[in-house]
């Protein structure tokens, strides 16, 4: 069912965890099958003065495709301009891993989303304009995390959850 | 991975076939091939077999062998005991079942409630147990029939079926039951009970064969039409080999009975002591009421679909009631119904064990658990209390 770079990534996920420093981090939730990913980016200057994603990492709760998306999404964006990452899709993330099942393809959407939602927030906080297609996607995605959010109010009142 | 290090943990899905079983199939793929409807030599052999099959079966249950209908398994059971009866009177339009039954139960009352029949699923509390008491005010005039399983098989719980079959009896409602993971491993009251269905590869005998006890005098129509085999009521080949492993495999069942399930008891209570240790853990059914080889817990802050898979990676063989998991992105309509929150629900793991669990097996799955439940949790975004 998952392909041997899925289990691969499963095996030993690459960055993961919390960043001790970072400059924004993406929540996101998908509200299909309960998996949450909450992804951190540190974000400097390079030589010349671009945006760069110098180290990420992520914290998960999910199957096997979310914490493999996780990973690979981590390893596309570190490096990369702002730009460039902005510009990564789920089906960049899901061909990277050799494809995923029909089934589980929105896990990689969940992964794209968690980036999108850390650069949103750190363009945010930076004051910075918000390019069209990162705000549009921004709305989706607030919208499905509160529906999630209503699901779990349950289990986020328990003591020490 | 070899054999040796394999530890198949996932007896509830499906077991290995008995060597014994296994023995006894053999001869009918090769030398008595026979169809049992045949009039010839080998065909007399092969319904001969049959019938010793059916005869055998009947016997370790203490009915009678006509009373034994041979199916393809128990979805086909379960769909003949529900659609069968419906045909067979269909006066009758209300139906009684509960929350947790499998989905060949529930999907066959949902497809009858699709054509107008009035259906009360029943809740369950918190171990996963119905009440009679429930079954009492629910049964009608124009009850159908009962259908409530002997042993659920994601948690284990037992169900009181023998209140349920007297209650069913006073107000002459057929009651039927789905034994698939009690059979071979408990007594069951056949005198309480109308229908029941049965697997044969859940107990170390061969996929593909099965078959529904039908007490005498219920009257059932048949979903198969053919050349009425299985006195009219099943059309269809005999399985004839698949016949023979079944009797089989309720042989070693019940010649092992009292050794296996006091073994499987005695891993369950383990496995129940030793994840307790495990902090944001819980056992989902019942500590005592419960079938002996299953157990099922839910751990906190990790999903279920990545522990079996971790699980895995370590060569043990588990299942999970995750969503994820599963084909609809739904979690276990069965933790669902015993009220298990949805994050718990999704970190559901369940550990079945067979006739050739050893306890070596139950120590690797108790050294392995903690630290692959650590692990999914030191990366998840969730923390667990202490």
């Amino acid at each position: 069912m998952y392909t041997e770079k899925v289990i691969e990534h499963f095996r030993e996920p690459h960055n993961r965890g919390k960043l001790e420093e970072y400059s924004a981090i993406g929540k996101v939730g998908n509200i299909v099958c309960g998996d949450v990913m909450w992804l951190y980016i540190k974000v400097d200057e390079d030589a010349d003065h671009r945006d760069v994603i110098t180290d990420i990492s992520w914290e998960t709760f999910g199957c096997t495709a979310a914490i493999a998306t996780s990973s690979m999404v981590s390893d596309l964006a570190k490096g990369k301009t702002l730009d460039e990452a902005i510009a990564l899709t789920n089906q960049d993330v899901a061909n990277e891993l050799g494809g995923l099942p029909p089934v589980k393809m929105h896990c990689s959407a969940l992964a794209a989303d968690a980036l999108n939602e850390a650069i949103y927030e750190y363009l945010t906080k930076q004051n910075r304009p918000i390019p069209e297609a990162l705000a549009k996607r921004h709305e989706r995605i607030a919208r499905e995390v509160a529906a999630l959010e209503k699901r779990y109010e349950a289990f986020s009142k328990k003591d020490g959850a | 991975m070899t054999m040796q290090t394999y530890t198949y943990l996932d007896n509830s899905a499906t077991t290995p076939v008995a060597e014994a079983v296994l023995d006894a199939m053999l001869p009918y793929f090769t030398h008595r091939y026979g169809n049992a409807s045949s009039l010839h030599q080998q065909g007399r052999e092969a319904h001969k077999a049959l019938e010793e099959a059916r005869t055998e079966i009947a016997a370790g249950l203490g009915v009678s062998p006509a009373e034994i209908l041979f199916t393809s398994g128990a979805t086909e059971a379960d769909n003949l005991a529900i659609l069968g009866l419906a045909a067979a009177d269909p006066s009758k339009r209300h139906i009684i079942t509960t929350a947790i039954e499998h989905h060949a139960v529930l999907h066959s009352v949902e497809a009858l409630a699709a054509r107008g029949y009035e259906t009360t699923v029943l809740d369950v509390d918190p171990s996963g147990r119905v009440d009679p008491e429930q079954v009492r005010a629910a049964l009608r005039d124009d009850t159908l029939l009962v259908s409530v399983m002997a042993g659920n098989n994601e948690i284990g719980t037992l169900q009181p079926i023998e209140a349920i079959g007297d209650l069913c009896r006073e107000r002459e409602v057929p009651f039927h039951t789905d034994a698939v993971q009690a059979y071979g491993k408990l007594n069951l009251p056949m005198d309480r009970i109308d229908l029941m269905s049965v697997s044969a590869h859940k107990l170390h005998g061969p996929k593909g064969i099965g078959f529904l006890f039908v007490r005498k005098g219920v009257s059932l129509s048949p979903i198969l039409h053919g050349g009425g085999h299985e006195r009219g009521r099943r059309s269809g080949t005999e399985n004839v080999a698949g016949i023979v492993g079944l009797a089989a495999a309720a042989r070693v069942a019940s010649t092992e009975r009292e050794e296996v399930v006091a073994r499987m008891r005695g891993f369950r209570k383990r496995l129940m002591g030793a994840i307790a240790e495990i902090p944001g853990s819980r056992l989902n059914g019942h500590a005592t009421e419960s079938l002996p080889h299953i157990a099922n817990f839910s751990f906190e802050a990790i999903e279920g679909e990545s522990l079996v898979m971790k699980l895995d990676e370590h060569g043990i063989a588990a299942s999970t009631g995750s969503a994820c998991s599963s084909p609809t992105l739904e979690p276990s309509h069965v933790l669902v119904a015993i009220g298990v929150p949805l994050s718990m629900a999704h970190g559901s793991l369940r550990i079945s064990t067979g006739r050739q669990t050893t306890e070596a097996e139950i120590d690797r799955l108790i050294e392995v658990l903690p630290r692959v439940v650590e692990e999914l949790r030191s990366f998840s975004p969730f923390k667990v209390s202490r």
